[in-house]
């Protein structure tokens, strides 16, 4: 892929990660790290990628395989982690319902 | 032919969804089912990956995704919600270090030529290094430093700064070496020395930047190497001309970044400061030793809940000793008992309360304290002079009038919670030390505060059973 175009996207992110999360209220900034946190676990796509390509390299095939290991583990890890978090903000509303009745 | 577009739609519609899924996550109506989009874009991208061409491996590639999700899952289920801001930091690590491996794999990965039976390496342009050195010293720096953070709030490394002698001047030259390592590996391409050596040096310096800097800021640091693994990943997809790496790793990138101001904003302290000063060094020593003839005066619980059961309006502000305790439930069982008798009850949010902005939110919703309760600090801090009684349990640092008072205070101008000006001040502490930083607080010694000294849990627990009698 051409060098320019990945820069424009490059930039193009950048602006529209800023603009996204701009008015976040300070009550979401530790799950919304978490949830980024998460995002971010798309290095695991390099990583099975990596290994998949490896061939009958086994150095390359090991780096491979430890990458997707570790990126599995900030995945999955930063996934149920901002959920768990996330489902205590939910817990209130369900909680005034039955004080209502 | 189609095939070959099936995983490069995968990746668009994937980056759509991060997108989307941190639009969502910032707002908490839907922040729950934001988190949910950005998981389902993985699956898709993952999945997308999967039907590349020429793809092999998948036993393998099965096997290391079992490896790692069952202790993610494990890990991330059974963690205390008080333990979160280092498990969140221990899963950066991770990524960190997936980072650098995907850039060591793709650097081992020699374009080779066989001509007439020999083989040639080709050389890389500059250009083509240049993502995998900097998925290199991204990915090395947040998989230490992630790592030092995670100690540092655990308990594993001293929360203390940690300083050695000449510390500027050996991490000025460890990044020295870290571009003459970089620029020996383009060089010498045939030599996997230089690239290994570059390693070790960007670990060396996750590390070494890191330990000086105190427990008070490891929220910054953490939202810092954040982006750096944010970033890490966008490098990284360079180098493997990925979309939907770029167009992620970016977007944490970024966003990352200004969860950093904002979360630095709120502690008034600037990144500089966080990365290359640090609190409780000597600066608290004069403060400290003009107080050493005062003298803190402590209350007995009974006389505490009398205080607050006839009065009209308390203020709790909570504070990370709450957490530590595990008193979330308790205090809002006290709460209650409080409402009932006609108390007016809120509670101050400080933004850095806990060790995350917003982690005190999250530990007192797992507690069912109504939202509307829990008041920022610019709704609250008119409200101080209306109130009878200001609760602090924990919390010290975000009270210190010094921040107001006292301009060598090394926390002089960042926001605080105005306690002081409440008609009385009870504070539930577990010692008489000074804070997470390290500063010694004058509202503890003031003439209308009371300490209730104990663990936050047991302290509560008198209160509550105290107000019961009443």
């Amino acid at each position: 892929m051409d060098a320019i175009a990945m820069i424009y996207i490059f930039i193009l992110a950048i602006f529209t990660g800023v603009e996204v999360i701009s008015r976040v209220p300070t009550v979401l900034h530790t799950p919304l790290m978490s949830g980024a946190n998460a995002i971010h676990g798309i290095v695991l796509i390099g990583g099975v990628i990596v290994l998949g390509f490896a061939g009958s390299n086994a150095l390359i095939g090991a780096l491979g395989f430890i990458a997707v290991i570790l990126g599995t583990l900030n995945v999955v890890g930063g996934f149920v982690v901002t959920d768990r978090m996330l489902e205590m903000f939910k817990a209130k509303p369900s909680a005034k319902k039955t004080e209502d009745k | 032919m189609t095939r070959a577009y099936i995983p490069q739609a995968a990746y668009l519609i994937a980056s759509l969804l991060f997108i989307f899924g941190l639009k969502r996550l910032s707002s908490p109506r839907t922040a729950r089912s934001g988190n949910l989009v950005a998981a389902v874009g993985m699956a898709l991208a993952l999945g997308g990956t999967f039907l590349l061409p020429h793809i092999s491996h998948f036993g393998w590639i099965l096997l290391a995704i079992a490896i790692g999700a069952v202790p993610g899952w494990l890990l991330a289920k059974r963690v205390k919600m008080t333990a979160m801001p280092q498990m969140v930091s221990l899963f950066n690590g991770m990524g960190g270090a997936c980072a650098l491996f995907i850039s060591l794999g793709e650097w081992f990965k020699m374009p080779v030529i066989t001509l007439r039976g020999l083989h040639l390496i080709v050389t890389r342009s500059f250009g083509e290094c240049f993502p995998m050195l900097l998925g290199v010293v991204f990915g090395s720096v947040s998989f230490t430093g992630s790592l030092v953070a995670f100690g540092k709030l655990q308990g594993l490394i001293t929360e203390k700064p940690v300083r050695w002698p000449l510390q500027k001047a050996n991490n000025a030259l460890l990044f020295a070496a870290l571009i003459a390592a970089a620029g020996a590996a383009t060089h010498r391409q045939d030599q996997s020395f230089w690239i290994i050596a570059l390693a070790v040096a960007a670990l060396t310096l996750g590390v070494l930047q890191v330990l000086p800097i105190g427990g008070a800021d490891m929220p910054v640091v953490i939202s810092v190497l954040n982006s750096c693994t944010g970033l890490a990943a966008a490098v990284t997809g360079f180098a493997m001309h990925n979309m939907s790496m770029i167009i992620a790793g970016t977007l944490v990138g970024a966003a990352g970044s200004l969860l950093t101001v904002l979360m630095c904003k709120a502690m008034n302290r600037s990144l500089a400061k966080v990365v290359f000063g640090s609190f409780g060094l000597a600066p608290a020593a004069g403060a400290a030793a003009a107080k050493s003839d005062q003298i803190m005066r402590e209350i007995a619980a009974a006389e505490c809940a009398v205080m607050m059961g006839y009065a009209r309006k308390v203020i709790i502000i909570p504070g990370y000793g709450l957490a530590v305790g595990q008193g979330q439930h308790l205090v809002h069982e006290l709460e209650e008992l409080l409402e009932k008798r006609g108390v007016e009850v809120k509670y101050a949010i400080h933004p850095v309360a806990g060790r995350m902005p917003g982690h005190m939110n999250v530990l007192l919703a797992e507690a069912d304290v109504p939202y509307p309760k829990l008041l920022d600090m610019e709704e609250v801090n008119p409200e101080f002079d209306q109130a009878d009684v200001a609760l602090i349990v924990g919390a010290n640092d975000v009270v210190n009038p010094a921040a107001r008072t006292e301009p060598d205070s090394p926390i002089y101008g960042m926001p605080i919670l105005n306690a002081d000006k409440a008609k009385n001040v009870i504070v539930i502490k577990r010692g008489r030390g000074a804070g997470f930083a390290g500063i010694e607080n004058s509202l503890f010694y003031n003439l209308k505060t009371r300490m209730l000294f104990g663990d936050a849990k047991k302290a509560l627990q008198q209160l509550v059973t105290e107000i019961k009698a009443l």
